[in-house]
């Protein structure tokens, strides 16, 4: 698949050195134009990220100065009840936004690519949410699941008495407060994805499909799905970090309440940074959410990724 | 392959359509600006977080006396929210070489790390010339700004935990005077909930955190919140006085449940106003929403410093930091903050700020008569000096743990008194 | 799995090589307004609608409603009094620390940040998901691979290192550090995004314009890019949104001068002390929205189908 592998008639001698200059001239262009993804992979991502383990291993303060002290940030962390309930938060929330988002995305965009009229329309109002910052998203939905303010007093108001929607303040429930804002927020983007994804699959495929009468669903499942895994991974990886990274969300809607019900690590990493001043506990924190990532994504990009040639 | 490509497509329209010419339009406006503000007196750039009304009306007094007095400008870089919004930027600004010429931050030891490397500005000889020991209400205030016997930031107010806030409604309507210290107080829980009044407000999240720091000044005792909050002494924690503290803790926990807390501490004021709730425990800033909203002290609501029992206050406050400022800075800015930092400690500038802030001004030498009922009460106990509050004498990452704790605490009824105090006494062992 | 894909890449392969000029619909075969599946469609789409907007009509209403009727009144009920000024004292007079400006000082700063930024990081990104897809070498997949994981790292966590990085490069607080963070946040998952995308691409384009004798960039810029509409689309919404709502990268890196827009919007929602003017709130955040819906809308237009086809085609 790689045009490198092209037009290699070179005699025994000449290999070696010929391979040499090959390694710098050839595809020069695209070396060029690799070079500031490989500085900032190499400074930025695994600089940063070795600077950030090491750092979880010493009693840094305000700054990154401190000295070596072992595993003593990382005793203090899992002995920290409040970090313990932000991974349980994270790791439920994560499977159910992950799911959700994804489905409701890929339905969506299964829908409006029926060539619905006013597909503009309704793309932007699935899309506009995105648009919106955290804050206000966190602002509205706490006013509308406010049990006396919003939805459940309204409700009750018009003589449903036995009404019940308080999950903000429902230890249990509050997760899903989170989720349903958080998928507001973010399903329309999922939506335009998978529509790019539906957009780029070949005109052709459609009518071949149609010609050996093949139901639409099944061409969507089982011939358009597989052709948009390159679509499908990102909308993953996006999501994923979406919600390792949730953070804005829960400081706007439920600030960690109720009590410590809806904490999640990037808050513990965001609060101990900056407002304790804490680095090295920071870091520590979010050493372990690298390592959590790095469990689950390692064995999955090897096998996406590390297979060397792979069909696309 | 046909050449239709590149140039007649859409993307190129795009491009040009949209990007092109509001850049154009970007660019100019900006040249714009920038010659339109090339203006030739000197600059200060200060950072703070006041960003509400009443504290924007607070600094701009700050602002007002320093432009009036030296000619310069004062270039105001408001940030709101103290922990999230405001620190990060400051720490890095002043990191990446590109400091303000002046900030705001807690009185605390949040800057003590920038002061030791080197990166405040030494105030030893302002703080000298103005013979600053004389009128601070209490040197110990200058604490947290000594550093190796030199001075690194001025204290300008002290802003103090510890009030009882009272609503006279309230107990208009269950029909008992207003108490006098906790323990009538407490007292008069079961009639006010009978009355269907909550006891106590409380707005969720972090105003929850002051509130140890109070019962322990208040009930515990001088003794007791020196022995916490300055020796950081685990046998304190572990003693008969402070099982006392995490019960009377324990007692509000069995009477505000999750669902009675409102978003924000300005949502307690309105409820004291309107007597939905009898009392609350928060910081003095309190009383700057309570009098917007119409509040008068002593008609509508009542306050008790230091609970009532004590006759100290614990306190804490705000101060300014000045920068060391790059190699090449014009002189002239230099001395721009050497006339700023004398300002804002001078009698006009404390009297003007602190009467907006509603806080107390660090020295005492001003005639305070205009200040309100509370604030005369405030005042007759710092005579008697300042306790060490968590926030003066706890580093922020103590102060974090320990409200971490007290939010879990007051939420959770399955955290015993005894795991409290487990938990409070192995903070203040790793505390430094 | 493995059936589906063998029944995609023979159907895949008949198409690209078969029947080329039938010009029909696209999609799905073509159908009458009113069938049951029709009703269904429209009925999912418009409940959608419902959860998408109900939040919005709370908004609006809310930013029109006077303080004393947020207040007392039901959030649902649309304003008694109607009046405009939060949206007036939003933009021009909300206080945001001693100067009364509302956002507007800050919206010129916003639009100095956002188009570089967006334009660096994306071109940045094509260039890159385009050379690892069809100029791979020794180790590309691996830069790629440590990339992945730099998406899933709270990015205040490298706020420190990024500053003492672009101190060193003497570009601190200027608008190039901004447009550098940007670039390095935004190259993950904008990588990945080209990357898959043009791994979706039937590759005889490729192997055609490469024994045409084209290079890489006259490739990118005559093949890949005019096929990717749809894709550059989705890039430019995250990275629009993503920057044009970032507070903390613009406020530290981009120096004073240059303070985006969300400095101002931080102030006014943001204030700890105060009663929150919930109007004003509401009709900020909106303003501060305009851009990226602007955005949205304009590149409604670029999500065409067919393109490739017609590449093929072609």
């Amino acid at each position: 698949m790689t045009i490198a592998a092209a037009g290699d008639t070179a005699t025994e001698g000449s290999r070696f050195w010929r391979s040499i200059r090959q390694l710098f001239t050839r595809n020069l262009a695209a070396k060029i134009a690799a070079t500031p993804m490989i500085a900032i992979v190499l400074v930025v991502f695994i600089g940063c990220t070795l600077w950030t383990v090491w750092f979880s291993f010493t009693n840094s303060r305000l700054l990154p100065t401190g000295s070596f002290t072992g595993l003593d940030q990382y005793n203090r962390l899992f002995s920290t009840s409040r970090w313990n309930v932000s991974v349980r938060n994270l790791a439920l929330y994560g499977a159910f936004s992950l799911v959700f988002t994804l489905t409701i995305g890929f339905l969506l965009a299964v829908l409006i690519d029926q060539k619905v009229r006013f597909e503009d329309a309704f793309r932007t109002i699935m899309l506009y949410p995105f648009a919106l910052s955290f804050i206000v998203t966190g602002l509205v939905w706490q006013w509308i699941m406010n049990p006396t303010l919003g939805l459940q007093g309204t409700i009750r108001g018009m003589g449903w008495e036995s009404f019940t929607f308080d999950w903000i303040l429902n230890s249990d429930m509050v997760i899903f407060a989170l989720l349903i804002a958080g998928l507001w927020q973010g399903t329309g983007f999922m939506m335009v994805l998978m529509l790019a994804g539906l957009r780029g699959i070949d005109e052709e495929i459609w009518k071949a499909s149609r010609v050996d009468g093949i139901p639409t669903w099944q061409t969507y499942i089982f011939i358009v799905l597989p052709m948009m895994r390159g679509v499908l991974v990102t909308a993953v990886v996006i999501a994923g970090s979406g919600i390792v990274r949730l953070y804005d969300l829960v400081v706007a809607l439920t600030n960690g309440g109720p009590g410590i019900a809806s904490e999640v690590p990037a808050k513990y990493v965001y609060d101990y940074m900056f407002t304790a001043g804490n680095i090295g506990q920071a870091l520590a924190a979010s050493t372990m959410m690298l390592v959590t990532v790095m469990i689950i994504v390692i064995p999955w990009a090897i096998l996406e990724f590390g297979g060397g040639e792979k069909k696309s | 392959m046909e050449e239709k490509g590149v140039f007649g497509s859409p993307w190129t329209n795009l491009w040009e359509d949209i990007f092109m010419k509001r850049f154009a339009v970007a660019a100019g406006f900006a040249a714009a600006l920038m010659s339109a503000t090339a203006v030739p007196a000197v600059e200060l750039e200060v950072t703070h977080w006041w960003t509400s009304a009443g504290e924007a009306a607070s600094i701009a007094e700050f602002a007002r006396i320093f432009e009036e007095e030296t000619g310069n400008t004062w270039v105001d870089s408001a940030l709101a929210g103290s922990g999230t919004g405001a620190n990060p930027v400051i720490i890095s600004r002043i990191l990446g070489g590109n400091p303000m010429g002046a900030t705001q931050m807690n009185t605390g030891r949040d800057a003590e790390e920038l002061i030791q490397a080197g990166l405040m500005r030494d105030l030893t000889d302002i703080a000298e010339e103005m013979n600053i020991r004389d009128f601070y209400v209490d040197e110990s205030l200058l604490e947290p700004c000594t550093y190796e016997g030199r001075i690194y930031c001025f204290p300008i107010n002290i802003h103090s935990w510890d009030w009882l806030w009272l609503s006279t409604a309230a107990y208009e309507k269950i029909g008992q005077p207003v108490p006098t210290d906790w323990n009538e107080y407490v007292d008069s829980w079961p009639a006010l909930e009978e009355a269907g009044i909550l006891p106590f407000g409380l707005a969720s999240g972090w105003p929850i955190s002051g509130v140890p720091g109070v019962l322990i000044a208040g009930i515990g005792g001088t003794d007791l919140i020196i022995a916490i909050n300055r020796d950081k002494s685990v046998e304190a924690v572990r003693s008969d006085k402070f099982r006392e503290v995490a019960e009377a803790l324990d007692d509000l926990r069995s009477v505000i449940s999750p669902e009675m807390q409102v978003p924000s501490f300005g949502d307690v004021g309105n409820q004291l106003l309107a007597g939905e709730a009898a009392g609350n425990i928060h910081g003095d800033w309190l009383q700057g929403d309570l009098q917007i909203a119409g509040g008068v002290p002593g008609e509508d609501y009542e306050c008790l410093p230091a609970l009532g029992l004590n006759d100290m206050l614990t306190g804490g406050g705000d101060s300014f930091y000045f920068p060391v400022l790059p190699e090449g800075t014009d002189p002239a800015v230099i001395e721009a903050q050497t006339q700023l930092a004398r300002i804002l400690l001078s009698p006009e500038a404390q009297l003007a700020f602190n009467l907006k802030k509603g806080s107390m001004p660090i020295r005492t030498d001003i005639d305070l008569s205009q200040a309100n009922a509370c604030m005369q009460k405030a005042l007759v106990l710092l005579d008697n000096g300042l306790l060490p509050s968590g926030d003066f004498a706890l580093s922020s990452d103590t102060q974090q743990q320990l409200q971490d704790l007290s939010i879990e605490f007051i939420n959770d009824d399955n955290i015993s008194v005894d795991a409290y105090i487990d938990r409070y006494a192995s903070i203040i062992e790793s505390a430094d | 799995m493995s059936n589906p894909t063998v029944i995609s890449t023979t159907v895949a392969l008949d198409a690209v090589s078969g029947r080329t000029d039938f010009a029909g619909p696209q999609g799905p075969r073509p159908q009458p307004f009113f069938t049951p599946k029709r009703v269904i469609i429209y009925s999912i789409l418009f409940v959608a609608c419902l959860y998408y907007l109900f939040p919005m009509y709370i908004m609006v209403m809310t930013s029109f409603k006077t303080m004393p009727e947020i207040r007392f009144g039901n959030i649902f009920a649309p304003p008694v009094e109607f009046t405009g000024e939060a949206w007036v004292k939003a933009w021009s007079s909300a206080c945001t620390g001693l100067t009364c400006q509302g956002l507007s000082p800050g919206f010129w700063n916003s639009v100095k940040i956002l188009i570089p930024s967006v334009l660096v990081s994306t071109a940045v990104a094509a260039v890159n998901g385009y050379a690892l897809v069809n100029w791979k070498f020794k180790g590309s997949e691996i830069f790629f691979a440590v990339l992945i994981f730099g998406s899933f790292i709270p990015y205040q966590v490298f706020l420190y290192p990024l500053v003492m990085i672009t101190r060193e490069l003497k570009i601190f607080g200027t608008i190039w550090a901004v447009i550098l963070v940007h670039t390095i946040f935004g190259m993950p998952i904008l990588t990945l995004l080209f990357r898959n995308y043009f791994a979706s691409l039937p590759v005889e384009l490729f192997k055609a314009a490469r024994v045409d004798g084209a290079g890489f960039w006259r490739i990118f810029l005559e093949v890949m890019l005019p096929m990717s509409l749809p894709i550059v689309v989705v890039a430019l919404i995250l990275q629009v949104t993503g920057i044009w709502n970032d507070f903390l990268f613009g406020a530290v890196f981009a120096g004073t001068p240059n303070l985006p827009m969300t400095v101002q919007l931080n102030n006014i929602v943001n204030s700890a002390q105060g009663t929150p003017e919930y109007n004003v709130n509401m009709a900020a955040t909106m303003l501060t929205g305009l851009v990226p819906l602007i955005v949205y809308f304009l590149s409604g237009r670029l999500f065409v189908r067919g393109v490739a086809a017609g590449a093929v085609k072609g």
